[in-house]
């Protein structure tokens, strides 16, 4: 005990001794602006709390902050304005998309978005979103893909894996009673409306440099008036998976990305 | 070689101990601590002195609690002083 103390207090001395290099010259990286000082209500490790940054550090490069608007979905991340200090507004369950068209064509100087998770987006929503796309509204899509339902508790999803455990398929997904999982972002790609396609994930730092690249291209995109663009982005969902944060991410590495495979599916043409 | 020497700093009150940063830092220099925030999890501590700021841990971290500083070290310039010359001075003096 009298050694450990001794150590500390050396290495205390040592770092008085030693200039801190914690001066705000030297940050690298600090939370965006546009992210509000609220602790979120996420559970531990979950994917939400990246996106929302990464689309937080996006608006703050590119100096949007007063001029994007997004709309919120139902389920996890129906509370994303509290997070996001920018104009939200809350969509009905799946009709993110509409309310976005219904903004950006009375709003056209404004950057809309909608942040969809796969409940919202591809069960609920299928219509308004297949639709959305089709008409090419000039918006950007953020599709959050767990392949779960995770605010309700875990019910199967259109996007769960076959064979995946989930409250309302406990035997693991059977493809032959409940159908096989909606790859809906290769069905919006097919469609002549949409301009960019692409799946990203935040499980690692690469990911996550990856994914915000995605994002700023859309917004960059929708600054040229080039049509819509729809970024998935695939992550966990630690609670409902049962499993720890690295678990799920390993799960997720293991299983979820050999079925969603990661890059741009539909690419710019000109 | 200029060395790279880095440093972050944890807001511990909102960190719920997901250990993500833990997994993505290369240097293995986080771990989480035996304590409890207020909120009840068990938040993560650096331990080890060798942060090169690469600022992994937070792009994976969903909260956005750390903040990362690097600092760039040039090498000190070697300078003669009476403590540290050991062998022995020839002065020469011109008449």
């Amino acid at each position: 005990m009298n050694e450990r103390t001794m150590t500390e207090e050396q290495h205390f001395e040592q770092m008085i001794e030693e200039e801190s290099i914690c001066i705000n010259d030297n940050i690298v990286y600090d939370k965006p602006e546009t992210l509000t000082d609220t602790p979120m209500h996420y559970c531990p490790g979950c994917g939400h709390g990246v996106a929302h940054r990464l689309l937080a550090e996006v608006i703050d490069e590119l100096d949007i902050q007063d001029k994007t608007i997004g709309v919120a979905p139902v389920g996890c991340s129906v509370l994303a304005y509290n997070y996001l200090n920018i104009d939200m507004q809350e969509a009905a369950h799946g009709r993110a998309s509409a309310v976005a068209t219904g903004i950006k064509r009375v709003l056209p100087d404004k950057f809309v978005f909608s942040y969809q998770g796969d409940g919202d987006l591809a069960a609920i929503g299928t219509g308004e979103t297949i639709h959305t796309c089709n008409r090419g509204e000039n918006i950007l899509i953020v599709f959050i893909n767990n392949g779960i339902y995770g605010m309700t508790g875990g019910q199967m999803a259109p996007t769960t894996l076959p064979g995946m455990k989930s409250t309302t398929s406990p035997n693991g997904r059977d493809i032959i009673t409940m159908g096989n999982p909606l790859k809906i972002t290769e069905l919006i790609a097919q469609l002549p409306g949409t301009y960019y396609v692409t799946r990203c994930a935040v499980n690692t730092p690469v990911n996550v440099r990856k994914a915000k690249m995605a994002l700023k291209k859309s917004f960059e995109y929708q600054k040229e008036n080039k049509g819509l663009c729809f970024v998935e982005i695939v992550t966990n969902c630690p609670s409902n998976w049962k499993m720890s944060p690295l678990e799920s991410n390993k799960w997720l590495e293991e299983n979820m990305l050999p079925f969603y495979p990661l890059g741009d599916i539909k690419k710019p043409t000109n | 070689m200029a060395k790279v020497k880095g440093d972050i700093i944890i807001d511990i009150e909102k960190c719920k101990g997901c250990e993500l940063c833990k997994a993505a830092c290369p240097q293995e220099s986080l771990e989480l601590s035996r304590k409890l925030n207020t909120k009840g999890y068990h938040y993560i501590v650096k331990i080890e002195d060798n942060c090169t700021g690469c600022t992994n841990c937070a792009l994976v971290c969903p909260e956005g609690i750390i903040k990362v500083y690097r600092k760039t070290e040039k090498k000190k310039e070697q300078v003669a002083t009476i403590s540290n010359v050991t062998g022995d001075i020839t002065v020469t003096v011109n008449s």
